[in-house]
């Protein structure tokens, strides 16, 4: 009798542990598609030229994908990796967000200096938004009503919103933003300041700036010390910021904004992605072309994973 | 420092006067309410780059002509990187152009930009840049050298209201002989060009040799009087026949007027560096990490070619100034010099550090690109050649070695 729910958990536990981690390579045109449960790469599937962003659609049955150098956003279906179509994206779309209404698609377009809204039903583009040069971090508020784009060489976060297209705020943060995201309760927005080594916190409401983190690892010079990529625990407690060619992933309190350690990983560490159940963190590392696999509890590395070149996205499909 | 947020309806207000006078700020009232309108207060930051014309010396090929605006291009560039920036926070940013003849004196017209702006860049030699950083009317100015190399200006030479976003002939050196030693490639002959460029910078190798633990092992002069483009194959083996035996080919010829002929010709099977084959430089065709390509992209679209080493400075300069009138909100030289030589200030290079200012002679440290045609092979400061403050420091003067008092140092 006690073996029965023993088994059952077990044969449950098989689906869920297979899940995926989709890793776009950025010099090799291809995804590496990584097995939570085994940690090896079960699949590489060609892509357009130099993917970088990647996303499901919320039901998984989709995933987006930023070619950039083909000027397309390509729609796969992750079952069988056949492109079904390409959608227009304007030139060299670099990263974007799905809005909550899984049909909008939000792009940074890199070279072009504008926004891109995309309807993915109709595969039209909805609108064309000018922002600063060189625009790469997207975010969208949790309730879809504000969505954001960080342009690097301008140094700002554009706050447009979704109803009018237009920006209605600008905040300075530090040289060479990255990336940004809303925290799950829509308060906060986190963007990360590449060069600037920084990552600035806004209250949503009034982009008011709450905080300002900053990193120090010894024996790390500063200049090296560079925020990218960063994600969020689901309880809205931690949050872990890939620092680029510090080859490190802090781990950072989200209540007092301090950072609590350090985590080491392969070499100019980019993106980030959980698996399902939030215990592993995988993160691309560039240079090294490789995968970290970060055991969440004890924020530890566990395991490196070799995949293409320039890994440089990630996404997770349950 | 506390962001600034910029609704575009104008949800921060800055007013300045710049003609002349000292600028003051001044936050209107009622600007920040929500539904302001737009406010008319806004900030005009003029810069004027300023160049004293120089024929570039004649050289052999004419596969390579210099590009009259090299340098001013990449001011222009940076120019339209700033106006977004600037337009969103309504900072207005102009660059005029004073470019005076060879043979004609640069003071009248330098007086003359300075009473229009107080930012200059000055793309000149070492002797007009310390004339024009000495005049009356450049104290309480700020100048950034975006052309010359030379050690001096960062040492016994250097100037209060001068910075250099040039790279110091030095670092070239440096960052050439950092590669080499990583390589293990550390017996070095030196061939020396006949110009007076060609023999300072041999001796800048010579002293980055020695820094780095390698050897010249041999030295000649270049000895060609005539045109050898249809003797290469002969004369080339023939001359570096009697160089003791070395593991490179150093070349100085700053004007890449011979050394373009020597790789693939020795007379030893051996890799060539400096003016040819592994060549030190602020900038290189062949950068495309770090976004660095979506630089050039910009550039070329803009100009039609490629990115030179003074475009960067250039480029480099009028960022600086922008990104500080960025932070600070004011235009004023004084204000602008105190923050691009404090801690605060990061430049973004796209070559993947952040720049900043050395607080003792006011040059930006930068990584050195040491290229071939083709590729990078390595971007200094290379691994492994530490520094106690920041490895960018192992290229170029750091402070024990400079003279320079002037920054209060």
């Amino acid at each position: 009798m006690r073996l029965l729910p023993l088994l059952l958990c077990t044969a449950l536990a098989a689906p869920a542990s297979a899940a995926e981690i989709w890793v776009t390579n950025e010099k090799d045109d291809t995804i590496s598609v990584i097995d939570t449960a085994t940690l090896a790469v079960t699949r590489t599937i060609p892509t357009g030229e130099r993917p970088r962003g990647i996303t499901f659609s919320h039901d998984y049955s989709r995933v987006y994908i930023c070619a950039s150098d083909s000027n397309a956003v390509q729609v796969m279906d992750p079952a069988t990796g056949a492109i079904l179509h390409d959608l227009p994206s304007g030139e060299d779309p670099e990263q974007f967000i799905l809005a909550p209404d899984d049909r909008h698609l939000w792009i940074a377009n890199e070279n072009d200096a504008v926004t891109t809204v995309v309807d993915t039903e109709t595969r039209r583009v909805v609108a064309q938004i000018n922002v600063g040069i060189e625009p790469e971090g997207m975010a969208v508020s949790p309730d879809g009503a504000t969505v954001i784009t960080t342009s690097e060489t301008t140094s700002m976060a554009h706050w447009i919103s979704t109803a009018t297209h237009q920006i209605f705020a600008n905040s300075l943060v530090d040289a060479r933003p990255r990336h940004a995201e809303f925290t799950a309760d829509g308060a906060q927005l986190w963007v990360s300041s590449e060069i600037g080594g920084t990552v600035t916190v806004f209250a949503a409401a009034d982009q008011r700036e709450l905080a300002k983190i900053r990193f120090a690892i010894p024996g790390v010079h500063s200049d090296l010390i560079q925020p990218v990529g960063f994600e969020f625990t689901p309880d809205g407690r931690t949050a872990f910021v890939a620092l680029g060619p510090a080859n490190h992933v802090a781990v950072v309190d989200m209540a007092s904004f301090e950072v609590r350690d350090y985590i080491l990983t392969g070499r100019r560490v980019w993106h980030l992605a959980f698996s399902p159940d939030h215990a592993q963190l995988f993160t691309t590392n560039g240079v090294s072309g490789d995968v970290t696999v970060i055991d969440v509890a004890s924020e530890t590395p566990v395991k490196t994973i070799r995949v293409g070149r320039f890994p440089w996205g990630a996404a997770m499909r349950p | 420092m506390a962001a600034k947020t910029a609704a575009l309806a104008g949800a921060m207000a800055v007013a300045l006067a710049l003609s002349g006078a000292p600028p003051a700020r001044a936050d209107l009232p009622g600007a920040d309410l929500p539904g302001a309108k737009r406010s008319a207060a806004e900030l005009s930051v003029p810069v004027t780059y300023l160049r004293h014309e120089r024929t570039p010396p004649s050289t052999l090929s004419e596969l390579d002509p210099v590009p009259p605006d090299q340098g001013l291009d990449g001011a222009r560039l940076a120019l339209a990187d700033s106006a977004t920036t600037g337009g969103f926070l309504g900072q207005h940013y102009t660059l005029d152009l004073v470019s005076v003849p060879e043979d004609a004196a640069l003071a009248g017209p330098a007086r003359q930009a300075l009473s229009r702006s107080r930012l200059i860049l000055a793309d000149m030699g070492p002797e007009d840049l310390l004339a024009l950083a000495d005049l009356p009317e450049a104290q309480g100015a700020l100048i950034v050298n975006v052309a010359a190399g030379e050690a001096r200006l960062r040492s016994a030479d250097c100037r209060a209201n001068l910075l250099h976003t040039a790279l110091e002939d030095g670092a070239r050196a440096d960052a050439l002989m950092q590669v080499l030693q990583a390589k293990r490639w550390t017996r070095l002959a030196l061939v020396t060009g006949p110009r007076i460029a060609d023999r300072a910078f041999a001796g800048e190798l010579v002293r980055a040799a020695t820094k780095f633990g390698l050897k010249i092992v041999d030295e000649k002069d270049w000895p060609f009087q005539s045109d050898l483009r249809r003797s290469t194959t002969t004369e080339i083996p023939a001359f570096t026949q009697g160089l003791r035996d070395h593991d490179v080919v150093l070349v100085a010829d700053e004007a890449a007027d011979f050394a373009r002929y020597i790789p693939d010709n020795t007379f030893l099977p051996r890799p060539v560096a400096g003016a040819a084959g592994i060549v030190p430089a602020a900038w290189s065709p062949v950068l495309e990490q770090w976004g660095a390509s979506q630089l050039q992209a910009r550039f070329r679209d803009a100009t039609g070619r490629a990115m030179r080493p003074r475009d960067f400075a250039g480029w480099l300069a009028l960022r600086a100034l922008a990104e500080a009138v960025t932070r600070t909100g004011s235009a004023d030289p004084a204000a602008l010099r105190a923050y691009l030589l404090s801690p605060g200030f990061a430049l973004d290079g796209f070559l993947g550090r952040s720049l900043s200012f050395r607080p003792w002679n006011g040059q930006l440290r930068q990584p050195v690109a040491v290229a071939n045609d083709r590729a990078l092979i390595d971007l200094a400061p290379v691994e492994g050649f530490l520094h106690q403050v920041n490895e960018m420091d192992t290229l170029g003067l750091d402070r024990p070695e400079s003279a320079c008092r002037a920054f209060g140092g």
